[in-house]
């Protein structure tokens, strides 16, 4: 399996007036091509650093990072800008889509930042997109007619639509209630079967058990990282949910 | 992202705020319906005061009494008794790029017939009198200089005088009114020359040779001013120097003796005349072009309102990688795009406005499409102005803060 994100010795540094604050304190990261990971540890462990890092949102003080292949630790802002364009798709945990804005249209919302997608394309790849996480007869909906995990199924769709070599969550099912997050969970499971390599951050150990892979971060340092056992399937949870009253 | 996406994305932008952005649009609109309609009313008048002088006579230049000393006592110009007709005989005689001269002598008084009368003002002048202040006759004829020779009892009146002694309307050639109880019999009728700038009748008139006026109303021998015209308009200045010449040997004055009378062209009483409307356009278009700054400031404020309203927007937008040059262009669009539409909109607006004050004023009103251009400039480069500052704050805003913004 190829290696999507290849991170070694990496290393990031805060300053805060004249205060120093080592956010990552060398850290070494593999993901491979269809992996399915979920990063966690308490708040200040340094966990948002790295997913902010691994999105090219920001740049590391010091180590290398590979992403599909290239080192991106050293580009400049609008190489990273044209990276996250083509090879990252984020998704977060409060979905950030744009109001008044139907859901097609903010779909299509990163290929309108690729001058190499033209409109009629755009159209078909967001449709496509917004059929694979089940919204197709939603796509004229404005984000305020749509509940919070057809929200959340829309941000998805963004960011399935440029193909991405990755997929970034961040606390992607923590706005959600328990059966919202695993019908959510349940669509990124399928989308990680379909070969997607996804990047989750969360807190939560039962949406953790769904993944591949868990590391664990603490004061800047991945302090455990494991394969799953006994990995959940969350179509299967859903089910054994209590069906709720009408 | 390109062009054509970076305007619909502003447009929709827009769209989205339906109300603030007409508000927003509103001060431009404002501004330049002002600048445009402020500068075409400054237009009209000064069109306006340059018609009623051409119409006051063709290249006319006259001579008035000037200043004089008396005793080392300066004296008042009206009390001055310079000017006579020999002086008109002088330049007559000697002045080749004067084509017409007449002296003019003026009464104020009461015009009666039967048993109705006017106030009205009666000029004294020879045959090319009328000439001179391009003054055609409707009905009847022109006094001639014999008439002017014999002091005649004769006299010219103008359509007001008529209408006010005999009734609006009638031809009163050949009756017989009285001014100042002298008998004038009417020889004819002025054409109708309406107000001038200054809203004063120039029908409410009688003309009568200048003997006449001199001899039988005012008992004097000299008279109040002289009136010319020069060959052409760019004879005038010519014409000026030689009359100042002659009157100057007429008049004995020694070299060192400043002039005792004024003489004044029609340019140069239009260029006196028009300077007051010119400085009141540039009053008025600068008082216009204030509010159309207000305007700019009112888009740089909505922009910084919508900067921080969306900088979540901004955050998302630079994630899924929109460049920093992405995001400045985007809300400098929208900023032009406001100023621009507002500009247009303000600018039929204009038309209309002037339209209107042209209707309720009948001023010649013309909207200059100079001031058309002028103000569409303006307004886009108030668009990159006033834009540029809030666009490059949203362009500077961190990713990675700009999403986690409350």
């Amino acid at each position: 399996m190829k290696t999507i994100i290849d991170i070694t010795a990496l290393k990031k540094d805060y300053h805060v007036g004249e205060v120093t604050v080592h956010a990552l304190r060398g850290v070494d990261l593999k993901i491979r091509e269809g992996e399915f990971v979920a990063i966690m540890g308490a708040s200040g462990s340094g966990k948002s650093t790295m997913l902010n890092i691994i999105g090219c949102l920001d740049r590391p003080t010091e180590g290398i990072y590979l992403l599909d292949g290239v080192n991106v630790a050293g580009m400049s802002k609008n190489e990273r800008a044209a990276i996250r364009n083509l090879k990252i798709g984020f998704v977060f945990q409060s979905y950030n889509l744009l109001s008044r804005t139907s859901a097609l249209e903010n779909v299509e919302l990163p290929l309108m930042y690729n001058p190499n997608v033209g409109s009629r394309e755009r159209r078909e790849k967001a449709m496509a997109a917004l059929e694979a996480v089940g919204l197709a007869d939603r796509m004229d909906h404005m984000p305020n007619q749509l509940s919070g995990g057809q929200q959340q199924r829309v941000a998805i769709a963004r960011s399935l639509v440029n193909d991405p070599v990755v997929i970034l969550a961040d606390e992607a099912t923590g706005n959600l209630d328990t059966r919202t997050s695993y019908e959510i969970m349940s669509l990124f499971q399928e989308l990680n079967t379909k070969g997607k390599t996804i990047v989750f951050v969360t807190h939560e150990s039962d949406i953790a058990r769904c993944m591949t892979r868990s590391v664990v971060f603490r004061d800047g340092h991945i302090i455990r990282e494991e394969e799953v056992k006994s990995r959940l399937i969350a179509a299967e949870m859903l089910q054994a949910l209590p069906v709720e009253e009408e | 992202m390109n062009t054509g996406n970076l305007i619909k994305v502003a447009i929709n932008a827009l769209k989205r705020n339906k109300m603030r952005s007409f508000l927003t649009m509103l001060g431009i609109i404002i501004g330049v319906a002002s600048v445009i309609t402020m500068l075409a009313i400054g237009q009209g008048s000064k069109k306006s005061i340059q018609d009623q002088i051409a119409s006051m006579g063709s290249n006319m230049l006259f001579v008035m009494p000037g200043n004089m000393r008396m005793g080392g006592v300066q004296q008042g110009s009206s009390s001055s008794q310079r000017l006579t007709v020999k002086d008109v005989a002088a330049i007559r005689a000697e002045c080749d790029a004067v084509v017409a001269v007449s002296p003019e002598v003026r009464s104020s008084g009461q015009a009666v017939y039967g048993n109705a009368n006017w106030p009205t003002t009666i000029y004294g002048g020879n045959e090319q009198y009328l000439e001179i202040r391009s003054w055609g006759v409707v009905s009847g004829r022109n006094i001639t200089d014999s008439e002017a020779d014999g002091s005649a009892k004769v006299c010219l009146v103008g359509r007001t005088v008529a209408d006010e002694l005999f009734g609006e309307g009638i031809d009163p050639t050949g009756e017989t009114i009285r001014f100042k109880n002298i008998p004038f019999r009417i020889i004819g009728v002025l054409e109708e020359k309406g107000q001038n700038s200054f809203g004063q009748d120039q029908d409410d008139v009688m003309i009568a040779p200048y003997t006449t006026v001199q001899k039988r109303i005012l008992a004097q021998t000299h008279i109040q001013s002289i009136q010319m015209s020069a060959g052409s308009a760019e004879e005038s200045d010519l014409a000026e120097a030689q009359v100042e010449e002659v009157l100057r040997r007429t008049h004995r004055l020694r070299e060192n003796e400043d002039n005792d009378f004024e003489i004044r062209s029609q340019e140069e009483l239009a260029t006196t005349m028009t300077s007051v409307t010119e400085i009141l356009t540039i009053l008025l278009g600068a008082i216009a072009g204030i509010s159309l700054l207000v305007g700019g400031i009112g888009i740089m404020n909505i922009m910084y309102v919508s900067v921080t309203e969306r900088t979540r927007e901004i955050g998302l937008r630079m994630s899924i990688g929109g460049r920093s040059v992405d995001i400045l262009l985007q809300f400098l669009i929208e900023s032009i795009l406001l100023s621009v539409f507002g500009g247009l909109i303000g600018i039929v607006i204009g038309f209309a406005a002037s339209a209107v004050v042209e209707a309720f004023t009948s001023w010649p009103i013309s909207v200059m499409w100079s001031s058309v251009i002028l103000a569409f400039v303006v307004c886009t480069v108030i668009g990159v102005f006033f834009g540029w500052y809030p666009a490059r704050r949203a362009s500077e805003l961190d990713p990675i803060d700009a999403l986690r913004f409350e």
